[in-house]
């Protein structure tokens, strides 16, 4: 059994299978209420109350560039550790937490282009679709981008 | 294995680094007790014992260097303890010198890991020098001046006393401290410092997460307390109400395990001030009081550096040399008080000296060679402001950089970092008498009061420490209170521009339906880095205490907010700072200049200038009586008036007090004016009694010169003066209340 595996909680964002590694995730929540942020990055949709924990929520498909969920749509919560403490990333849909083989990875195409390319650190080969692997600690960091709404619109 | 044993090492080296700083600090204090003569019996036991447990503890884990430092000092001392030598002051300074060494070592060893190759020499052969009972010639000198500091006698005339008065005095105290059986304390060395029986040591972050816990069971416990407001069943309304004490007794106690008695911070000084006083040749003598006065951890880390500074301060440019002060018939020793008290919720710290106060002159004509203050502005500038002008950047009295302060670190970053904690800086400082420095600091960062407000649909709380008052502007007056200075909104604040900045506009907010159909207007007076200006929002809701939490590091760059809250309904509020706020709509930058070329005017007007409440006897009169004679401003509802007496009165604050309707006093009231309900009321307040005048509507609070223009009194009226370009009559309060109640100022004292 040379092989080695690594497991990951898995997540839809616009019908894009994305996957974090389960020991990044602190937990998985349905939709919270969120009280917005005024003056901050549009890819920061607000702040959380985890039990009694303030967590920056951060907004997938704005920060993958993808198009906005339809309003009546509630985005869900996949809550990532990182070194500032949790931070959640809203998806769109819950998947599975699945445990695959190192020798199905390949780098992202070069084809891949967009903030995409910088975010995401490879691809899984699974049997029926391709799940793509997220760094955390990059995707939450928003340094680089501007700071202000008006600037993004 | 090998690492294992490293890390031991490690772990080993870490605890003799806490113990011995505390020990050495221990050690520091006790010797300033036995210089000054406050020493306790057992002084001499426990500086023996915070040496000998470094010297044990170090030479356990081969730390050869500082075991063998530590134990030159040991064998002087266990001579002291043993009563074979009499301390004196030449020992003081050598012990103190000692322990500089010890830390130097260690510290050393914190750094390095290494004790360090610096040569003690010197130091210990002095050390050995006095086990032999004889005194030093060598340091003689330096002897003297250690005792010139803490000479407890007045009388000594010269500013440096003589050498041989010293052992005289300190030698009683020596005397005292004859020790117990030395077996019995060998046997306690070894277990460590007494202290360590009642107390541990837990990490910091433990408590932080403890306190984070004990939130979360607050929001959990409000929770229940509203599902079980609806409820009938007894058992969950008694369960309900235990876990409501319960956690708040909770929350209390968690809270007191962050606070820490201001002494820690203080317990350095004696040593600051004498070193400092040596230094510049000056007799300070250090008072401290209310050192038991207790202090989130939080905040003491915060104010530890500041009052340093201020201490060196005071010393260094306040008290004057010993000569100086004798010339001028003050005791030649300075005085230099510490004191801390809690206060409304709040610590205020006094630092008092008696020293020569502040130089206004010299400060003037420094503020003008900086650029500071014009010098056709100088002679206008009262002396309140020249002390604040100590607090602006760059600024430094000092005739000469000194080594102890003047080396351009200022007042300035005082004042700054203590208002970042949210406290406030006062000075006050009387020429040739001393300058008293006041500070006020909250209690805890952690939890403090705020003013919760609503603006474009969400909620936000800003810091009570930085709310001078609320103004609310309702119709009429919302649309023309408001002026526009090229685009730019003020409102009159009693004469005074006040610079708005609009919340919504600031934080981009949408605009609700509720907000753009509300004829009001809400101004919160806010005061950020000494200068005011109003914030305007949608909704004013109340005042709570809340719980800060950091925002996250994606956030930490917007400057409008000082971190987030969870209020009572689990949802989370963003909390304002203040600062940050005024600094984004720019109602700061102008206002500092404005506030230069206005001050001196208001001031030379003060004696002439009165603030008076503007009201209406419920009709379209114009009514106004002196601020200053107004207890309170209240609002009764009708059906709590009763009568008595043929008078009509309403309980208040455990009295009775008599209401007078003032439009029947009044000389034109043909109608009857119907009374509002509920009615307001001015409490007036006079030879310690109050009567409450019901009058129609309050309007405003406006500052006036007060000059009359028709002093034609008739009923009720004293005079009549223009205010806001319009007539309004001074009402004659004495004389109405000699109208309705007679009986009101005492016979004997006849009312002008």
């Amino acid at each position: 059994m040379s092989q080695t595996s690594k497991q990951f909680c898995t997540f839809f964002v616009n019908g894009l299978f994305f996957g974090v590694e389960v020991l990044n995730v602190q937990e998985v929540l349905r939709y919270q209420d969120m009280t917005p942020v005024p003056l901050a990055s549009a890819t920061v949709r607000g702040l959380i109350n985890l039990r009694g924990q303030i967590v920056t929520a951060i907004d997938l498909r704005h920060r993958l560039n993808l198009p906005a969920r339809n309003s009546g749509e509630l985005p869900m919560n996949v809550v990532v550790r990182s070194e500032d403490g949790a931070t959640s990333l809203l998806v769109d849909e819950i998947g599975d937490v699945v445990e695959i083989e190192d020798d199905v990875f390949e780098n992202p195409p070069e084809t891949l282009r967009g903030p995409a390319r910088d975010l995401i650190t490879g691809v899984y080969k699974l049997k029926d679709r391709l799940l793509l692997v997220l760094d955390t600690e990059r995707t939450i960091n928003l340094s680089g981008l501007p700071c202000h709404k008006e600037q993004t619109n | 294995m090998a690492i294992n044993n490293e890390a031991l090492q490690q772990q080993l080296i870490n605890d003799l680094l806490i113990e011995s700083f505390e020990g050495l600090d221990r050690f520091d204090h006790e010797m300033l007790a036995l210089e000054n003569g406050t020493a306790q019996p057992d002084t001499l036991n426990i500086v023996f014992r915070a040496i000998h447990t470094i010297k044990g503890t170090a030479g356990c884990i081969g730390l050869g260097k500082i075991e063998s430092v530590a134990h030159i000092g040991e064998n002087l001392l266990s001579l002291l303890r043993d009563n074979k030598l009499q301390i004196n002051p030449a020992m003081i300074a050598a012990f103190l010198e000692y322990s500089d060494a010890l830390k130097e070592m260690l510290r050393c060893l914190e750094k390095t890991g290494q004790q360090g190759d610096k040569d003690y020499s010197t130091l210990l052969d002095k050390l050995k020098q006095l086990q032999t009972g004889e005194p030093l010639p060598e340091t003689k000198p330096a002897a003297e001046e250690g005792w010139g500091l803490f000479e407890d006698e007045p009388s000594a005339a010269t500013a440096v006393p003589s050498a041989p008065a010293k052992p005289a005095t300190i030698a009683p105290a020596a005397a005292t401290a004859t020790p117990e059986k030395t077996a019995v304390i060998e046997n306690t060395t070894r277990t460590g410092p007494s202290v360590s029986d009642s107390a541990i040591r837990v990490d910091v972050g433990q408590l932080d997460k403890l306190m984070n816990l004990v939130g979360e069971l607050v929001l959990a416990r409000n929770q229940i307390i509203q599902f079980t407001g609806k409820a009938t069943e007894p058992a969950l309304l008694n369960a309900a109400q235990r876990l409501n004490i319960i956690t708040t007794e909770l929350q209390e106690s968690v809270m007191k395990t962050r606070m820490q008695p201001i002494g820690n911070v203080w317990s350095k000084f004696p040593r600051i001030v004498r070193d400092i006083a040596h230094e510049l040749g000056k007799q300070v003598k250090l008072i401290m009081e209310g050192q038991e006065t207790e202090l989130d951890r939080t905040i003491i880390e915060a104010i530890k550096d500041p009052l340093t500074h201020i201490i060196r301060n005071a010393i260094d440019h306040g008290i004057e040399a010993p000569a100086t002060r004798m010339s001028q018939g003050k005791p030649d020793e300075g005085m230099l008080i510490l004191r801390a008290f809690h206060e409304g919720g709040q610590v205020n710290i006094e630092i008092m000296d008696d020293g020569q106060g502040i130089n206004v002159a010299r400060v003037k004509q420094k503020a003008i060679e900086k650029n500071l203050l014009a010098p056709d502005q100088a002679a206008s500038v009262s002396d309140r402001e020249v002390f604040n002008m100590i607090f602006l950047p760059g600024f430094s009295t000092a005739e000469q950089v000194t080594n102890v302060s003047g080396r351009g670190v200022g007042m300035d970053v005082v004042k700054t970092n203590i208002e970042k904690i949210g406290g406030s800086v006062d000075l006050s400082s009387e020429s040739g008498q001393g300058t008293t420095l006041k500070i006020k600091i909250p209690l805890t960062l952690a939890i403090i009061p705020a003013l919760i407000v609503t603006s474009g649909g969400e909620r936000f709380a800003i810091p009570q420490v930085s709310l001078l008052e609320l103004v609310r502007l309702e119709g009429e007056q919302a649309r023309k209170g408001i002026e526009q200075l090229y685009g730019a909104p003020v409102y009159r604040l009693r004469g005074r521009l006040l610079p708005l900045a609009y919340l919504n506009h600031e934080l981009k907010l949408p605009a609700t339906a509720a907000a753009q159909k509300s004829e009001d207007a809400k101004i919160i007076v806010l005061q950020a880095d000494g200068r005011q200006f109003g914030l305007v929002v949608d909704e004013i809701n109340d005042t709570e205490e809340i719980v800060v939490k950091p925002l996250s590091k994606q956030l930490r760059n917007i400057s409008c907010f000082a971190g987030a809250t969870i209020m009572g309904d689990g949802k989370v509020a963003l909390i304002l700072d203040v600062l940050g706020l005024a600094q984004e709509a720019h109602v700061l930058s102008e206002s500092r200049d404005r506030s230069k070329t206005e001050k001196p005017e208001e001031q030379t007007n003060a004696s002439d200038r009165q603030t008076l409440l503007l009201f209406n006897a419920g009709d379209n009169s114009r009514l106004a009586i002196p601020l200053s004679t107004v207890a309170r401003l209240e609002e009764f509802p009708l059906s709590i008036i009763e009568r008595a007496g043929g008078q009509e009165v309403v309980q208040y604050r455990g009295q009775i007090l008599p209401l007078i309707e003032v439009s029947q006093y009044l000389p034109r009231t043909a109608t009857e004016i119907a009374r509002p309900d509920p009615v307001q009321v001015v409490v007036y307040s006079d030879c310690g009694r109050n009567v409450g005048l019901m009058v129609g509507k309050i309007n405003d609070i406006v500052e006036e010169a007060l000059t009359i223009k028709r002093d034609a009194p008739r009923r009720g009226i004293a005079g009549s003066v223009v205010i806001q370009d319009k007539v309004t009559d001074l009402l004659d309060v004495p004389g109405i209340i000699r109208e309705a109640e007679p009986n009101f100022y005492p016979a004997t004292q006849e009312h002008a």
